[in-house]
């Protein structure tokens, strides 16, 4: 995750406090969704950014993980062609064992 | 409609390991936040040799020597299997780091570039030999400066060090004592765009025999800006590109769009040559020293060679119709719109699907599309993924909702409308211009119709809006009709006279009483 990003999660964090805030990835590989959903769960693992030995905790899905939530008529437009191109099955599960490995 | 044509494309790739360790972004950034980490202390062992470079397989793609579909199927790691490549492509060359160290001083206009004797008299006449360019401008390698004298400059960061195997060989000086514009490390990142794009121009020029004083127009599409602290992005490295190659008749601009600069470039020149305002236009680019070793944190923590040692180039020609060469069909423009929209299916919606269903073609009408045509190897191992993979799934996603393809055909639609990735991650050298002279030579071969050029470019990089942007093109094989418009227009005047002879032939029978 860019240290603009990070920092900008930060303040959102400290501004609305941790239990307010849920982020949402996009990421369309299973490894960087990893790594972004770690950053923002217990800090920046490659110790660059603002984040670096923040443990924030905050709530951390894949968009696809919100598919019941997420009107059908808009996910149809912004996200059913995604769906067919990513590995969705893959992406779900890293976000699982990351949010497992980091005890959230 | 007659319509302009692409006349020629060269591309370059210039081996700069050195510059890498010294100008590379992740690397400068590494170095300032963790001077001691381990990657910095390692990266040196996992850069490669301009041999290992030169017979790499997607950099013979890059210059011509190899088609891109020869990927397919070659044994991986590619890094691990080399091919029995030259430096010679039939699109342009690879040049070493210490020949283009030579290149920043000829192309070098305010004595910037400083190179010591020694080295300087050892590169003469390998740059000479060449054959590119010509006694007066090779006579900038004679003037020189003592390496103490360098090593001074470099020493009181009045220059930024010029180093081949730990030596250092010359220095670029600062052009200002407080101007950060026109700091060393700015006037390094431009005269590296400036040498690489003129090293392509040398190419086109040569390889395809073109008269440089029949160049009117240059159009330059890297992402620097070229400028001092009064106007930063000021420009013309166009101009000062064109000076090199002795483009006496040229004038020419910069355009800029982050990676889509130079599909944009492009559409620019296309429209100046049908309108006739020029008769032939250079779209060009040289590469980028910042983002030599963007990934290498993650190729090293992979224990695999940092393969992002490559600044590249790419020229194309744009000319009048000679019905022969391919043309670009100016009436079929797919444009990202500020309106579009940012979801990846929004951006293939407004600049795949869109102009094609305007002119009444389908995505499957399209033999191959070239998007971002980075190569895998370099962007999987950081986590970026197979970029043109998944730019040819979202395309052939669009053709399944548009129900030109069964879902099921996902994967070979992907094959057979794409090619595998082999371009430099230097940002907008991948987006799309890669192909254009394998479509180019393929069209001319009979093995293709038309396909789509799609530049892509990622503007939020700037922080002046967070629109994504997009516009694509189309090549198309040429109908051989060089005068459609002067035929259309025979047509509108027999039609006109035929509306005119109607209208007559009314009055006289109403006057007629008929």
């Amino acid at each position: 995750m860019d240290m603009a990003n990070q920092a900008r999660i930060k303040e959102t964090a400290e501004k609305y406090g941790n239990e307010n805030v849920v982020v949402v990835i996009g990421a369309a590989e299973p490894e960087s969704a990893g790594l972004t959903a770690e950053t923002v769960m217990v800090g920046d693992p490659t110790m660059a950014g603002p984040l670096t030995n923040v443990a924030l905790k905050l709530k951390v899905f894949h968009i696809f993980e919100l598919k019941d939530l997420i009107d059908p008529a808009v996910y149809d437009e912004q996200l059913s062609m995604m769906e067919m191109v990513l590995d969705v099955d893959a992406l779900c599960e890293e976000m699982e064992n990351i949010r497992k490995e980091c005890g959230c | 409609m007659t319509y302009p044509v692409i006349k020629a494309a060269a591309y370059v790739l210039v081996h700069a390991p050195n510059i890498l360790l010294e100008h590379g972004t992740t690397i400068t950034t590494e170095r300032l936040l963790n001077p001691d980490s381990e990657y910095l202390k390692v990266l040196p062992k996992y850069l490669r040799s301009f041999d290992d470079a030169v017979n790499y397989a997607p950099n013979q793609v890059y210059i011509g020597n190899m088609k891109p579909e020869e990927l397919r199927g070659y044994p991986t790691p590619w890094y691990a299997n080399p091919v029995s490549g030259s430096r010679d492509g039939k699109y342009g060359e690879i040049m070493p780091e210490d020949e283009f160290y030579g290149l920043l001083r000829i192309v070098d206009r305010f004595e910037l570039v400083e190179l010591s004797p020694e080295f300087a008299s050892q590169i003469k006449p390998k740059i000479e030999a060449r054959n590119l360019f010509s006694a007066k401008q090779l006579a900038a390698l004679d003037k020189t400066l003592d390496l103490s004298e360098i090593e001074k400059m470099v020493a009181n960061n009045e220059a930024d060090g010029l180093y081949l195997d730990g030596k250092l060989v010359g220095c670029v000086r600062a052009a200002h004592e407080t101007d950060e514009n026109l700091s060393a490390h700015v006037v390094f990142e431009n005269l590296v765009s400036k040498a690489s794009g003129a090293l392509v121009l040398a190419n086109l020029i040569k390889k395809h025999g073109i008269n440089p004083l029949d160049i009117d127009y240059i159009i330059e599409t890297s992402e620097e800006a070229i400028g001092d602290m009064n106007q930063r992005g000021g420009g013309n490295l166009a101009k000062a590109i064109g000076e090199v190659c002795d483009c006496l008749n040229a004038t020419g601009s910069d355009v800029r769009g982050f990676c889509a600069g130079p599909a944009h470039g492009i559409i620019h020149a296309c429209a100046m040559v049908k309108a006739g305002v020029f008769k032939n236009v250079v779209v060009l680019a040289g590469g980028s020293s910042a983002k030599l070793g963007m990934n290498s944190r993650d190729h090293v923590k992979k224990d695999m060679p940092a393969l992002e040692d490559m600044v590249g180039g790419y020229a194309i020609l744009i000319s009048e119709n000679d019905g022969v060469s391919p043309v670009v069909r100016t009436d079929i423009v797919g444009k990202h719109k500020i309106a579009s929209g940012s979801s990846p299916q929004a951006v293939i919606q407004a600049i795949v699907a869109d102009p094609l269903e305007e002119n009444g073609l389908k995505i499957t009408d399209i033999d191959v599309f070239a998007p971002e045509l980075q190569n895998p190897e370099l962007t999987v191992p950081a986590g970026a993924g197979d970029v043109p993979m998944a730019n040819y799934k979202m395309i052939g996603a669009m053709a399944v909702k548009k129900g030109e393809i069964d879902k099921k055909d996902l994967m070979m639609f992907a094959e057979k409308h794409g090619v595998p990735g082999f371009a430099p991650t230097q940002g907008h050298i991948p987006s799309g211009v890669p192909l254009v002279g394998h479509v180019v030579d393929e069209i001319k071969e009979g093995k293709m119709q038309r396909a789509m050029i799609i530049g892509k470019g990622s503007l939020f990089l700037g922080r002046m809006t967070d629109l994504f942007d997009g516009i694509s093109f189309i090549i198309e094989k040429n109908s051989g009709k060089t005068e459609e418009i002067k035929e259309d227009s025979e047509a509108l005047k027999q039609e006109i006279r035929e509306l005119i002879a109607g209208a007559i032939k009314e009055v006289a029978d109403s006057l007629a009483g008929r």
